[in-house]
Formats: structure tokens, sequence, C-alpha cells
């Protein structure tokens, strides 16, 4: 089955710095594409290039069986992208932006009160863009980026700075969307996304892909990450690894009663990416390195 | 090339500017300005239709150039534009849709000022089409700088010395030789001597190669701005 995203040797640079090195990947039909990386890993260069924005200085990067360079009138009418800072017109109200979009893709306005329904924001559809709260226009960028039924739906961290609940909405709008055939590629530093909403990712670091696979297929490929963590009495916490090593002083926390409780913690993607770059996939970096220096010390202690 | 997108473009405009206190007043200023002048400032010795000539060849300065500059630069800013484009519209189609609404509602301006003016019919349509030739100078020049400005705080300090030049030059050419000389070189200048001629302006060759060669410059400064910087 051909891919609708596909990506080959795409390599970019921005004023002689390297922001992609030989980046390959693709997402097929109905598939939920997730890339991360941290802030300035060359996330957005590369939903520039998938979507024609930007060429790459070499490779070649294909949409919906088109060259990305050449997309023609067809292809970007299948389109949908919804980017950092929304791009709304901020004056207009919900329903007039909406409407605006509507022309352009030539989708009967008549379908506005529904889409509004839909993203919960039909109350508001006289209101101005600029008296929405974040969450609001979120779900508005992404009814734009959803209203002419793309089949392939580019998001750019969708839900950073958006309540559980707002985020818990948009998941359950991009799985409908995911559902209806369409492919969505996002990019997140947020690992919980990944996780429970991506078939397939990539994990960017540093301008190349360092690993990339299901989330569950790197969880187990890095189970050597997997740890105890044990809380003792004097609220102490103690990770050791979880394998034979751990038996010794285990077993002498236990005889000596020292053990509150025991878990078992699984890796996740945030884990293996520490594991991979040596940092962390959010704002705060260096508090994740730190964290991981802090808990190694610990175990080895 | 779809008008549909370009009526789109053209409708979205209208609605946003009437809640752009900073655009709708650029449209909104200087024909009220003349209404109010002509009818209430009479001073003997004033030439015919004073305020009418003054005012329009200001508004021709100011309102294409500084509206189209800053409804690109702000498009660009707020990454309107960048979404825009990643759909089905074509830089030109924007750009003709986004040309033809301020050429529209600057028309409609300097149809108010006509009206001030009470001229004749044939009067009346040749103060507009000098004026429309004016209005499409200043609107190549303001794209000009709204595709180079990355910002709008960028547009707005290119577009105000530019403005104030072609604006207020032929207001101080009433007053200054070597300003008079300079003037004769701008569309504003010339627009300015071809409404100040008593009874039906005659233009001639000089005075057309004039406003065509600044039409042509302006152009030339557009292709390098989108050239350099793209929309």
């Amino acid at each position: 089955m051909s891919k609708t995203i596909i990506a080959e040797n795409i390599s970019h640079k921005f004023s002689g710095r390297q922001v992609l090195d030989n980046i390959t990947l693709s997402a097929g039909k109905g598939e939920i594409f997730g890339l991360l990386g941290p802030s300035g890993a060359g996330k957005t260069t590369l939903i520039k290039i998938l979507t024609g924005q930007l060429t790459p200085d070499s490779g070649y990067a294909a949409l919906l069986g088109q060259d990305t360079r050449k997309l023609n009138p067809h292809a970007r009418r299948q389109i949908g992208a919804m980017m950092d800072n929304f791009g709304l017109y901020e004056r207009l109200s919900v329903c007039n932006n909406l409407a605006f979009y509507a022309d352009i893709y030539r989708v009967p306005h008549k379908a506005i009160p529904d889409i509004l329904r839909q993203i919960g924001l039909y109350e508001s559809r006289k209101t101005a863009v600029s008296n929405l709260s974040k969450g609001m226009k979120n779900r508005l960028s992404l009814a734009r980026a959803l209203m002419n039924r793309p089949k392939a739906l580019f998001l750019d961290e969708p839900t950073t700075g958006l309540d559980p609940v707002t985020t818990k909405e948009m998941h359950r709008l991009l799985t409908a969307a995911k559902e209806e055939g369409c492919t969505i590629f996002l990019t997140t530093h947020n690992m919980f996304e990944a996780q429970s909403l991506c078939d397939y990712v990539a994990l960017l670091g540093q301008g190349k892909i360092i690993d990339s696979g299901s989330p569950a297929e790197i969880c187990r490929r890095y189970n050597h990450l997997n740890r105890l963590k044990v809380s003792l009495k004097d609220g102490k916490c103690v990770e050791l690894e979880n394998g034979r090593t751990a038996a010794l002083p285990l077993s002498q926390y236990l005889d000596a009663d020292m053990v509150a409780s025991i878990h078992s913690t699984e890796p996740t993607l945030e884990t293996v990416f520490i594991e991979l770059t040596g940092k962390g996939l959010n704002e705060n970096d260096e508090y994740a390195g730190n964290f991981q220096e802090t808990t190694q010390r610990h175990a080895k202690k | 090339m779809k008008m549909t997108n370009t009526l789109a473009i053209f409708r979205k405009q209208l609605k946003d500017t009437l809640k752009n206190k900073t655009i709708l007043i650029q449209f909104i200023m200087f024909p009220l300005m003349t209404l109010v002048m002509n009818r209430t400032v009479q001073m003997e010795g004033m030439p015919h239709n004073f305020f009418v000539n003054l005012f329009a060849t200001m508004y021709i300065g100011m309102a294409p150039l500084t509206s189209m500059a800053a409804i690109i630069s702000e498009e660009k800013e707020q990454n309107t534009l960048r979404v825009l484009l990643m759909s089905d519209v074509k830089p030109f189609e924007y750009l003709l849709g986004i040309g033809a609404y301020v050429w529209s509602g600057c028309m409609a301006g300097a149809a108010v000022i006509c009206m001030a003016g009470r001229f004749c019919l044939t009067e009346g349509i040749s103060f507009l089409c000098i004026l429309s030739f004016g209005i499409l100078a200043s609107l190549l020049l303001g794209a000009a700088i709204g595709t180079f400005s990355n910002t709008q705080m960028m547009a707005t300090s290119i577009t105000v010395p530019v403005m104030m030049f072609f604006s207020f030059l032929p207001m101080i050419s009433m007053f200054n030789a070597t300003a008079s000389k300079i003037a004769k070189l701008t569309y504003s200048g010339q627009i300015g001597l071809l409404l100040g001629q008593p009874g039906r302006p005659q233009a001639d060759m000089k005075d057309i190669a004039i406003i065509l060669l600044n039409l042509l410059l302006f152009t030339a400064l557009f292709t390098a701005a989108y050239k350099k910087r793209g929309l």
C-alpha cells in the first residue's frame, strides 16, 4: 500500500546549522505518526518540508503521492494543518473564521453549525477569537484544519499548554479523524500524548532520528531500563535495576524491615529518550537529566 | 487562478476592517475632513476646491500605502498567511484579493472627496480616474513594504517616513522651489498638479510618463521584496 507521507534522506541547514540530518520516515493511511523531540530539534522544519512550505537542501519528500515541491491544487485541498500559533483571525468571530475557510475549501456554510457543535464552540460562535481561551482557540484551529476532511493532517504541538480536559477532547477529535482514514502527523514533546495516541513514533534528537517504531515496541526494546523503585520507611526512595543485581540490596532492605513499597517502573518514551540523548523531551531538560543522575547515584549507593 | 478564493479574501478583509479601527480610520479620515473643511472654511483668495485637492493628494499618499502594508505584515506576523497559503490559495490570489479590497475602499473614499468638490460629471470622472492611478501606485508601494516586513512594527517604521514623503511633498512644494522640483518626479506630486489645474484636468505625455515610471518602479520594488522575503 502506498504511503500518504514519505520523507527520504531529508537534510536541511539553517544559517550553517544542521537542523535535519538524513531523515527518513513514512506514514500510511489512517495512521497517527508522532515526531518526538525537544524544542528546537527540527520538528517544525520537517512539517514545513512535508507540507511544501520549505524545500529541503537534499532528499525527497512526498505527500499523497506527489513531490511536496510540486503539490497540485487538488493535493493541497486534501491537507489540513494546525500550526503552533493557531493562525486564526483574531478580530473575526469564531463563525466568520470558519466561514472564510469554508469558502476557500468549498465547504457549504450550512455545515458550520454542526462543526461548531462537535468542537463545543457553538455557544461562542459570535465571540471574537481574541476573546477565546487558549483551549478554545486550539479546538477552533483543529476544526478549521479538519473542515475539508483532509487525507493528511499536520499538527505542530497541538496540546502544548492545554489543560487535561481539553487535551482529552483534542485526542477524541483526532482519533475520530483517524478512524475516517486521515493520516495524522503530529509533533510533540509530550510523551504521554505520543504513547496514548500514536501508532508509530520517531524520536528526533539534534536533527537525527535516533529511534523509531510503535511506542510499545520502543519501550520493549529498552526493557533493560526497567527499574525497581523501592520506597523506604524512612521516606527515602531507591531505584534498583530490575534483575539479579537487585536481589542482594533488596533482601537487605527486607531483612532490616525498611521497605514501605516496591514498584516496577517500565521504560517510557521519555526514559528511552533520556537514555539515548542524555536530555529530556520537555523544556526542563536539565532537570530531567539531573533527576536521572541523582537516581542513578542513589541506586549505586 | 480562482476568483472564488480572491472573492473570499475580499469578503474576509471587509469583515475584518469593520473591526479594525486602525485601517478603518485610514479610509474615513480624509474624506470626512474634506467634507467638513470644504464646507466650513472659506477664505478670500483661496483657490477653488483647495481642500478637496489638498486632501485628495494626501489621501492617495497615505491610505492605500499604510493599509496594504499593515494588512500584509499583520497576516505574516500572526501566521494567518502561512496557514492560508498552505490551503489552496496562491500568493497572487491573496494579493489580488487584498489589493482589490484596499483599492475599492480607497475609491469609495475618493468618491466622497469628489462629492465634496461638487464637480460636473466629466470633471468628476477625470478626478476619480486620476486618483485611481494614484491609489494603484500607492498600493503597490504598500504591498512592497508589507511583503518585505516580517512584523507590523517593521512595516510601520518603514511606512511612516515613506507615507510622509509622498503625501506631504505636494503641499510643501507650494512653498518651496526645490521641493517643487522633487515633487514633479513623484506620482503624488504629479497628481497634486493635475488636480490643481482649473477646470477639467488635462494630463500631457510627460505627466503620464512620470506616473507610469512611478508605477513601474513600485512594481520592481514589490518584485524584489517578494523574491527576497516571499509571502
